[in-house]
């Protein structure tokens, strides 16, 4: 015979299935673990926002992802961080960020290191710089979008899949066909 | 009806041309394009993304579709002549699309000159001209598919296409700029490809 080892469990919290059923290997389940993480985080983590009825004159700038549903104008920096315009909000500005959603409407140019996002809602008038451009059908913007060249091999994929005619076109010299 | 410019409205068709097209863009770096159609995702990533050229987003069928619906179709021209804020000679290319075909013999003349008037030397205009429309008013969103293929998307607009333009008419029409390129294509598309000529060699050669 086996001789069955006592489980290790907390004193304090005894259930009729905990008496009886084997205990199960992990001290914790994932659920409780993840519960007493959540106990660690600060109270309110939620993204800042700027709401409806707030306007904004002047500059703007921050250390954590925005939300902005009200109205700004002037100049929005969010250097390191996502600053989202909502289906509401209205910004005339020069924004600069990590990374621009745009829902509503913003008159003014966009500048993000990582990528700027025009949303179905979404209505840019500007100019806009950034590596990554994304922008939906039905979306309205006017303004010119420069991603920046990557020298990375992108010419060479472009050029891979095309006939020689196109492929000496494409590396420089036209050719008339 | 013509059925041939519809079906290449709503079906992905080849082009001829756009390679060539493209290949002055990649011959120059941090080319500079205008884009005279709507603004299409797919099209700023290729352009941007692919080639690495600045893109300038100037929907012209969004504007002549506020003047039909304004019934003021009399000024576009005068309108279309300070359009652009765009210098001289500071766009490496130009996408019409098939802009062409909407518009009235004014509006277009004072179109093809202020694009002339943009276009460095050595730069390419690409066009198509479909005329005799669909019977339905609206536009087209043309998605580049590929180096060889486009996909045509109707929406709705306020203007009907006018009548196909001849070969002399479309040279006529940009006279500032040399005809490289012109196909006829199965379905009676008709892609230009125009550059403006340049003062030093041109890097064109004849293929027999």
């Amino acid at each position: 015979m086996w001789k069955r080892e006592e489980p290790a469990r907390p004193s304090s919290v005894t259930t009729s299935t905990e008496a009886t059923a084997p205990a199960p290997a992990p001290l914790m389940s994932p659920g409780s673990f993840d519960q007493r993480r959540e106990e660690r985080r600060p109270m309110h983590e939620e993204a800042a926002s700027i709401g409806k009825s707030i306007i904004i004159n002047g500059e703007l700038s921050g250390s954590e992802d925005l939300t902005i549903e009200g109205r700004v104008e002037g100049k929005i920096e969010l250097r390191n961080h996502v600053l989202t315009i909502g289906a509401n909000g209205r910004i005339t500005a020069q924004v600069t960020a990590k990374a621009i959603v745009v829902f509503g409407h913003v008159t003014g140019n966009l500048t993000a290191t990582e990528k700027v996002d025009i949303r179905e809602t979404g209505s840019v008038e500007g100019d806009i710089v950034a590596p990554r451009v994304a922008i939906a059908d039905g979306s309205h913007f006017r303004g010119s979008i420069d991603m920046q060249r990557k020298e990375s091999s992108k010419e060479s994929s472009i050029l891979r899949d095309l006939e020689p005619e196109s492929r000496a076109s494409m590396a420089g010299e036209l050719v008339r066909v | 009806m013509n059925a041939g410019a519809s079906a290449a409205a709503e079906a992905v068709r080849p082009s001829k041309t756009l390679a060539q097209f493209l290949s002055v863009l990649f011959a120059r770096p941090s080319a500079e394009l205008v884009d005279l159609g709507p603004v299409i995702g797919t099209n700023i990533a290729f352009f941007g993304e692919r080639i690495g050229c600045k893109i300038h987003v100037e929907d012209l069928y969004a504007d002549l579709d506020r003047h039909a619906r304004e019934d003021a179709l009399d000024e576009l021209p005068k309108f279309l002549g300070r359009r652009f804020a765009l210098a001289d000679s500071s766009v490496d290319a130009v996408l019409c699309w098939d802009v062409f075909d909407y518009l009235a013999p004014a509006a277009s003349g004072m179109l093809a000159t202020e694009l002339t008037r943009m276009l460095r030397p050595g730069g390419a205009l690409f066009g198509f001209f479909c005329g005799d429309g669909p019977d339905e008013r609206g536009y087209t969103k043309y998605v580049i598919e590929d180096e060889g293929h486009l996909r045509g998307r109707l929406y709705a607009g306020a203007c009907y296409r006018g009548r196909a333009l001849q070969n002399r008419e479309i040279t006529d029409l940009f006279a500032g700029l040399e005809l490289f390129g012109s196909v006829l294509l199965k379905s009676g598309v008709r892609e230009v490809l125009f550059l403006k000529p340049s003062p030093t060699p041109p890097y064109v050669r004849e293929l027999r």
